[in-house]
């Protein structure tokens, strides 16, 4: 039997795109193949960002993409020239807690209850539950809102749980960071 | 002991922390594992031209150029040595090149052409041809335990239960996929890497490289999760080692994914047959738990899953055995609580057929079956605190008013029950050195090369030592994760905190010997090596234990079960860290809901290897899955474990969990399911 793939091997097409991660902006030369998660991490050294399966099936490398979370591992970089991006680095300052040990709420909550353990998904989780804060505040139901006129819809422990099932935690802290996610989004 | 916020929680937050992937190494460039794409076959060749041919591919790696590299125990870690093909998704071929994007492309192009293709072998079954008894079963234990005639005992038993349980293969999937850079400098190796214990990693590396330890550095102070598959060095890590030589420059490795279900273990399938014979009241006469379980044709590896039945309860007559079969699949391995985990899944189900049976309440019943000494050594326990975790979780769970008749309550459209179950781990410890360091500015420096997978280490051992030293724990530091400091051992087994706690007492008290008044500019510093004093252990029975409580709704139009509700409570000796270990206790309760309900790794049974190699085919507990769970702990005092008066509590969060969930939800429809995971298919046929 053959393993291999016949076709031939396509040689990188570079493009340039500019890009503004955190407020700072970056002009790039990248590979047509890149994902935004590949060019924060290997590009920028932005690392914070965390590469669990690289198919949007973990939530690790959520980022905020212009305001909105995303799957960096399956946004193409190439496809997003001129976006603005925000990482878990960025998230303190976003929220005005800027300067030498500064922590934005979710953050700081996320200290207070342990919501973390080996602090893989952490990033992803963080910026996954800024995004989704936002959502909630802009009045976005979700799959298991009840009423879906009210404005905004109240964020009890299942609509959290909901919201933030696009993140996995291997380690099971969920208990805890719905907690912290509640605290914050009181 | 008093709380302290996790000691690198604001690293992990901000991004800060770094994981072996994110090492920043000058040059370095990306290497991609190619996998074996038959299950059974020789490698006829390998073709490297066409990736080679890919501007940007550095090197390609494959039986036909590999170095040789000196052998070691584990054959897995033996890449690229052999022609044989010993399961499909073996790593066969690698490729480097510039960037991860090339190496990605070039990985395809390996072209491997392979000769004398056989049918895998990949079938686990309680009568396959090839099923034998090994020596020894992991952890060192003998395959097989008899006391009195269990046979007999059984026959003639008042009351019987001979069930047959199944679990299937499960994967760890550690959040952060296994990972390595690697860099050589002349003959000095240096790897980031992820693991789960860095002293261990260097001396394998050291001994397949053919080079002194003191050559190998292994730094890895964040790691995103083990659960036991980070826990033996894996082929990642020899192969980013063996291609940045050959490439002659640094190298990063990430096993993809989809890669971790082939080539960095997992829970065997298990087939456990319990039989339980008792008395009209319940006393058990008679424990059978025989266990049947698969390994790869590589190495043995047979999961001790009968173990937990030769402490768990009093009966005169009781056999445990183990028998394994050699499979053309990958080799399994440490699986949080291996043993534990699915053997208490089986006897802790059948414990609860037998409450049923006898219409006796399962909490009772495990009471009335408490054993005064270690049932099978007849040695006395260290401690033993089973009955007052079940005393106080059913007090907290509100026990006493359940009904035991099963399926009759009804919440709008779901079915509710609730389910109890024991838990038990072993308290071991190994051997461990550790300095301890005073500084001139009052601060305090302790150095072990112990690992920090998420479990809360370096707070516990924070803690551990200021205590020691009476100082304020914002005076400690501990250093962890790096080969370079004293040799540790493994975070695994949950001997972590035991072990190196001893080692950094024991250095703390020497430093304290050495101090006195005034600290010289260039600091005091003592070492401590507990090998002797681990040696001399008096002879007792060392065990954690625990019980879960669970209530599960199971919908009855579409057989969903969810878990509202669960609480745990375990008697581990002392908890150092309250914060931490709530979380570590948490989440094991937490993967135990996710095998009670989701987790299944599905052979393909004609090609091998496992279908299921993505988070969105292997289902983990999501945030949604997981509602009001909830741990507690019994404080307990043992003299005779160590001088914190730990067990660990790593993996017995998990041990049980599962048994209580089926346990609830037979509670809940009346239906018995003994082949996890618990899936509407199994519920809706009996509503
Ligand atoms: S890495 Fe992007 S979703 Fe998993
Ligand atoms: S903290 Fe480890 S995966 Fe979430």
């Amino acid at each position: 039997m053959d393993s291999a793939n016949t076709r031939g091997g396509a040689p990188p097409v570079p493009v340039s795109i500019t890009l503004t991660v955190n407020g700072r902006e970056h002009r790039l030369d990248i590979d047509t193949r890149a994902s935004l998660l590949d060019v924060l991490r290997e590009r920028l050294g932005l690392t914070g960002a965390k590469k669990g399966c690289d198919h949007g099936q973990c939530g690790a490398c959520t980022v905020l993409l212009d305001g909105r979370r995303a799957n960096s591992c399956l946004a193409l970089a190439v496809a997003n020239d001129g976006a603005e991006v925000t990482t878990v680095e960025g998230l303190a300052e976003a929220a005005g807690a800027a300067g030498e040990g500064g922590l934005s709420p979710i953050q700081e909550a996320f200290v207070e209850r342990d919501a973390l353990q080996c602090g893989y998904c952490t990033p992803g989780q963080l910026c996954s539950a800024t995004g989704m804060l936002a959502e909630a505040a802009e009045g976005w139901p979700s799959f298991v809102t009840e009423d879906l006129a009210a404005e905004p819809p109240a964020l009890d422990d299942a609509e959290i749980r909901e919201r933030m099932s696009g993140n996995l935690c291997r380690c099971g802290a969920y208990v805890n960071i719905v907690a912290a996610v509640r605290e914050v989004g009181a | 002991m008093t709380s302290l916020e996790r000691v690198e929680a604001r690293d992990k937050v901000t991004g800060r922390a770094r994981y072996a992937f994110e090492y920043p190494v000058e040059g370095a460039a990306y290497l991609m594992g190619v996998q074996a794409a038959v299950g059974r076959a020789e490698i006829a060749s390998v073709d490297h031209e066409a990736a080679l041919a890919l501007p940007g591919v550095l090197a390609v790696l494959s039986c036909e150029n590999a170095p040789e590299i000196a052998e070691v125990d584990d054959p897995e870690l033996l890449v690229f040595q052999s022609r044989k093909v010993s399961y499909r998704g073996q790593f066969v071929a690698a490729v480097v090149a510039e960037t991860w994007e090339t190496a990605q492309e070039a990985a395809r192009l390996v072209r491997i052409t392979y000769a004398d293709e056989r049918r895998p072998d990949v079938r686990l079954s309680a009568d396959h041809p090839g099923l034998y008894e090994p020596e020894e079963a992991n952890g060192g234990f003998p395959a097989v335990s008899e006391l009195g005639d269990p046979d007999a005992a059984f026959a003639t038993a008042a009351v019987q239960i001979d069930a047959t349980y199944t679990t299937p293969a499960q994967h760890n999937n550690p959040m952060e996929p296994h990972a390595t850079v690697a860099a050589w400098e002349g003959d000095d190796l240096t790897v980031y890497d992820s693991n789960q214990g860095a002293s261990t990693v260097q001396g394998t590396l050291a001994k397949i490289f053919k080079l002194e330890p003191a050559q190998v550095r292994v730094v890895s102070p964040h790691v995103g999760g083990g659960f036991g598959s980070k826990g033996t060095p894996r082929p990642n890590v020899v192969l980013a080692a063996m291609a940045a030589r050959a490439a002659g420059r640094p190298v990063k490795l990430a096993v993809t994914r989809q890669q971790m279900f082939a080539t960095t273990g997992y829970r065997t399938p298990t087939i456990q047959r319990v039989r339980l014979g008792a008395d009209a009241d319940g006393r058990l006469t008679a424990i059978l738990h025989e266990v049947v379980s698969q390994s790869s044709t590589l190495r043995e590896f047979a999961e001790q899953a009968a173990v937990p039945s030769r402490v768990m309860y009093r009966a005169s007559n009781r056999r445990t055995a183990h028998r394994l079969t050699r499979l053309d699949v990958p080799t399994p391995s440490w699986m949080r609580a291996p043993g534990e985990t699915p053997g208490m899944f089986a006897l802790e189900s059948a414990m609860d057929e037998l409450a049923y049976t006898l219409g006796v309440d399962p909490v009772e019943l495990r009471v009335r079956n408490e054993p005064e000494r270690d049932p099978e050594q007849d040695i006395p326990f260290s401690s033993r605190n089973l009955v007052a975790c079940l005393r106080k979780g059913a007090e907290h769970f509100g026990w006493a008013d359940r009904d035991p008749t099963p399926a009759i309550r009804r919440r709008g459209r779901k079915l509710v029950g609730t389910g109890v179950a024991a838990a038990t781990y072993p308290a071991n410890r190994m051997p461990n050195k550790a300095t301890a360091r005073a500084d001139a500015d009052g601060t305090f420096t302790i150095r072990i090369a112990a690992a920090d997978i998420g479990t809360g280490s370096r707070t516990a051992l924070t803690l551990v030592a200021a205590e020691t030293l009476k100082a304020d724990p914002a005076q400690v530091t501990v250093e962890l994760g790096d080969s370079a400091l004293p040799r540790a051992s493994l975070a695994g087994g949950s001997t972590g905190t035991a072990s190196w706690s001893t080692a950094v007492v024991r250095a703390c008290e020497a430093l304290l010997d050495e101090l006195d008044g005034e600290i010289p500019p260039e600091g005091v510093e003592a070492t401590a090596d507990t090998a002797e004093e681990i040696k001399s252990e008096p002879e007792y029975s060392r065990h954690a234990f625990g019980a879960h409580f669970a209530e599960a709704e199971v919908d009855i139009d579409t057989g969903e079960v969810r878990i509202p509700r669960m609480f745990g409570v375990f008697a581990a000796g002392r908890i150092i860290s309250p914060t931490t270990a709530h979380s570590q206790f948490v989440g094991g309760m937490v993967m135990g809901i996710g095998m009670a309900l989701m987790e299944q790794s599905v052979m393909d049974a004609e090609f091998g290897d496992y279908l299921t190699h993505d988070l969105a085919q292997y289902h983990v507990p999501a945030c949604a899955d997981v509602a009001d769970v909830q741990a507690t702990w019994i404080d307990e005092e043992d003299q005779h474990l160590n001088p914190m008066g730990v067990k660990g509590i790593g993996e017995i969060g998990i041990v049980g969990a599962a048994a209580a969930v089926a346990n609830a939800v037979h509670h809940a429809t009346g239906v018995r399911v003994r082949d996890l995971p618990i899936t509407p298919a199994h519920l809706l046929p009996d509503f």
